[in-house]
């Protein structure tokens, strides 16, 4: 049975919440929802699961560190023992002090640059992509969500979404 | 709407009894006890490790209370609204405070009468260069004349008094304006409490830093650090914070405060992850600054808590304690919901912030005749009792949920 996508426009975000959590109840799936701003707590409403951006952040950071750590030892330890306030420097544990803000830094740095490139390739936000928006009034002052549905539900879905104060219901 | 009104029931009673009973007898035995050690001849000793621990107590203590009506001033200042539902916790815990002082202020008290020699610079005698018969005098410290203005008695204990004073009538004016927000309603008073929050706010800015330049740093009277206010500010917070975490729990587990859920907990809990690391960046930046340009004037601190005296281990352990664990335990979502995880890692974020406190105090007094035994922890559990007890009173005097608050309904529905 072929797949029908249900796009219904809101004018505001509070009928939509309403209208999803209404679907919800009755075990219809919400696809997506396009809004003009974040709205707080749509996320668990139409089931979209945890972001796993945290366990990213964490491997990167890591990555940053180790990465700081190696460049300083190599270049401050290893290459050219550096006299760091006249104290002895051959070793890096007995230097720590003096490495600690660029070791922040470079987990920071890898850390920020990680999450923000992981977000736009898992989004597919890359220069030239096409726009996946299905309706531009969404980044305007519109809320537009979208339900897949078959041919059977199609008619007491769309009842739901318009009693719930859906503007405009089309089929895709 | 139940159980608005705690009772402070005879168990939990007699449980704060029975540690200021250890705490009494530790400061009675302590004092009887504490003998010079070798070396150290009886005139000279002023029994320093029994006044040490209490200025330790005193101080720890005293801070908490202070930095939870800072909190509480923050909260008005900024016109916080989830941490309205967990509004009297800290509310109570702030009214520790005129006792703290109290305290602080007797030891104080005694440094000046001599009973005590913890602060050197209390000694009249180092600033006489030379003596009646024209000879110079031995005990003459041109480092600490140097800083004779800003020690002399007068000034210091004007000082020490307004800062007190100046405390207290703020928390007590927090406190009585949000019991009659409760009877009264409306918004002028929360709007008064803006403004008073916003005036306590800048005077607390100020004073934080020279109340622990009067009474902690000038124990090493000829060191000095222009991050150490800072830095002693930030340890008090997170024991605050970390007191304002356990009591919430305390009672969230016995019943209370049902409005408050994990998303009230969760925000605590972030304050907790969010102060360790302003005090961890503060120790870091005071230490690594000294370190590097390894100044004697200045590193002097340091080889006194590293090499010196032995506090190497302690310093260390110190340093891990409040830093590195709550920063791994304390660093995901699920972590900071957690009844156990939070009870636990507040346990030892505490502990540490008093082992810090320990740390800035013993090395400049006891130097290397310093123990962690029975007078110690005895003393700081009669402490805990004291504290306790005022806290619990506090919370059985008024509902646990403040009524007619603007921000009293958003903070119920708070979401993270």
């Amino acid at each position: 049975m072929s797949k029908i996508a249900i796009h219904a426009i809101y004018d505001d975000e509070e009928p939509l919440m309403e209208t999803a959590k209404e679907l919800r109840t009755k075990g219809i799936k919400v696809k997506e929802v396009f809004s003009p701003f974040p709205i707080h707590g749509i996320d668990a409403l139409i089931g979209v699961p945890r972001t796993r951006i945290a366990i990213c952040a964490f491997i990167y950071g890591i990555t940053g560190m180790s990465l700081g750590t190696l460049m300083m030892w190599y270049m401050n330890i290893h290459d050219w023992p550096t006299d760091i306030g006249g104290k002895p420097s051959f070793a890096y544990y007995m230097n720590v002090p003096a490495f600690i803000p660029i070791t922040f830094e470079c987990t920071v740095f890898c850390a920020a640059h990680g999450m923000v490139i992981t977000h736009f390739l898992r989004s597919w936000l890359i220069p030239g992509a096409k726009a996946k928006n299905p309706d531009p009034r969404t980044t305007d002052d519109k809320f537009l969500m979208i339900v897949e549905t078959n041919e059977q539900d199609k008619n007491s879905i769309e009842t739901l979404l318009k009693n719930g104060g859906a503007t405009e219901i089309s089929f895709k | 709407m139940n159980n608005l009104n705690y009772i402070f029931t005879k168990k939990t009673k007699n449980i704060t009894f029975g540690l200021m009973a250890i705490g009494i007898i530790s400061i009675v035995a302590g004092f009887i006890t504490d003998h010079a050690p070798e070396g150290v001849s009886h005139d000279d000793y002023h029994k320093t490790r029994f006044w040490a621990n209490l200025l330790v107590n005193g101080w720890f203590f005293m801070g908490i209370a202070l930095l939870a009506t800072f909190f509480m001033a923050v909260q008005y200042a900024a016109e916080v609204a989830w941490s309205v539902a967990v509004k009297r916790v800290y509310e109570a815990i702030s009214s520790f405070l005129p006792i703290g002082a109290l305290i602080m202020f007797l030891i104080l008290l005694a440094g000046q009468f001599h009973l005590h020699h913890l602060y050197h610079w209390m000694d009249p005698e180092i600033y006489v260069k030379t003596l009646a018969d024209g000879t110079p005098n031995p005990k003459y410290d041109a480092v600490i004349t140097g800083k004779g203005a800003y020690f002399t008695p007068w000034f210091f204990w004007l000082r020490a008094i307004v800062y007190m004073v100046v405390w207290i009538i703020f928390q007590k004016g927090f406190i009585k304006r949000s019991i009659e927000q409760d009877l009264i309603g409306g918004t002028a008073i929360h709007y008064k409490n803006i403004s008073k929050a916003a005036v306590f706010l800048v005077f607390f800015a100020v004073t934080s830093s020279t109340s622990a330049w009067d009474w902690m740093m000038s124990i090493d009277t000829h060191w000095f650090s222009t991050m150490y206010g800072w830095y002693a500010f930030a340890g008090n917070w997170i024991s605050a914070m970390v007191v304002i975490m356990l009591m919430v729990l305390f009672l969230k587990r016995n019943g209370y405060l049902e409005q408050v859920n994990e998303n009230h907990i969760h925000d605590i809990g972030k304050w907790m992850f969010a102060v360790s690391f302003l005090w961890s960046y503060l120790w870091f930046c005071q230490f690594m600054l000294i370190w590097y340009t390894n100044i004697p004037e200045e590193i002097i601190y340091f080889q006194d808590r590293l090499h010196n005296y032995g506090y190497m281990g302690l310093m260390w352990t110190v340093f891990f304690m409040n830093f590195a664990f709550p920063m791994i335990m304390l660093m995901s979502r699920d972590s900071k919901r957690n009844y156990f995880f939070l009870l636990s890692v507040g346990l030892i974020i505490l502990v540490g912030h008093w082992l810090d406190v320990f740390m800035m105090v013993m090395p400049g007094t006891v130097h290397g005749n310093w123990h962690l035994g029975w007078l110690e922890i005895g003393m700081a559990l009669g402490f805990v009792g004291l504290m306790l007890y005022v806290i619990h009173s506090a919370l059985a005097k008024s509902p646990l949920m403040v009524k007619n608050h603007p921000y009293l309904e958003e903070s119920i529905h708070h979401h993270v």
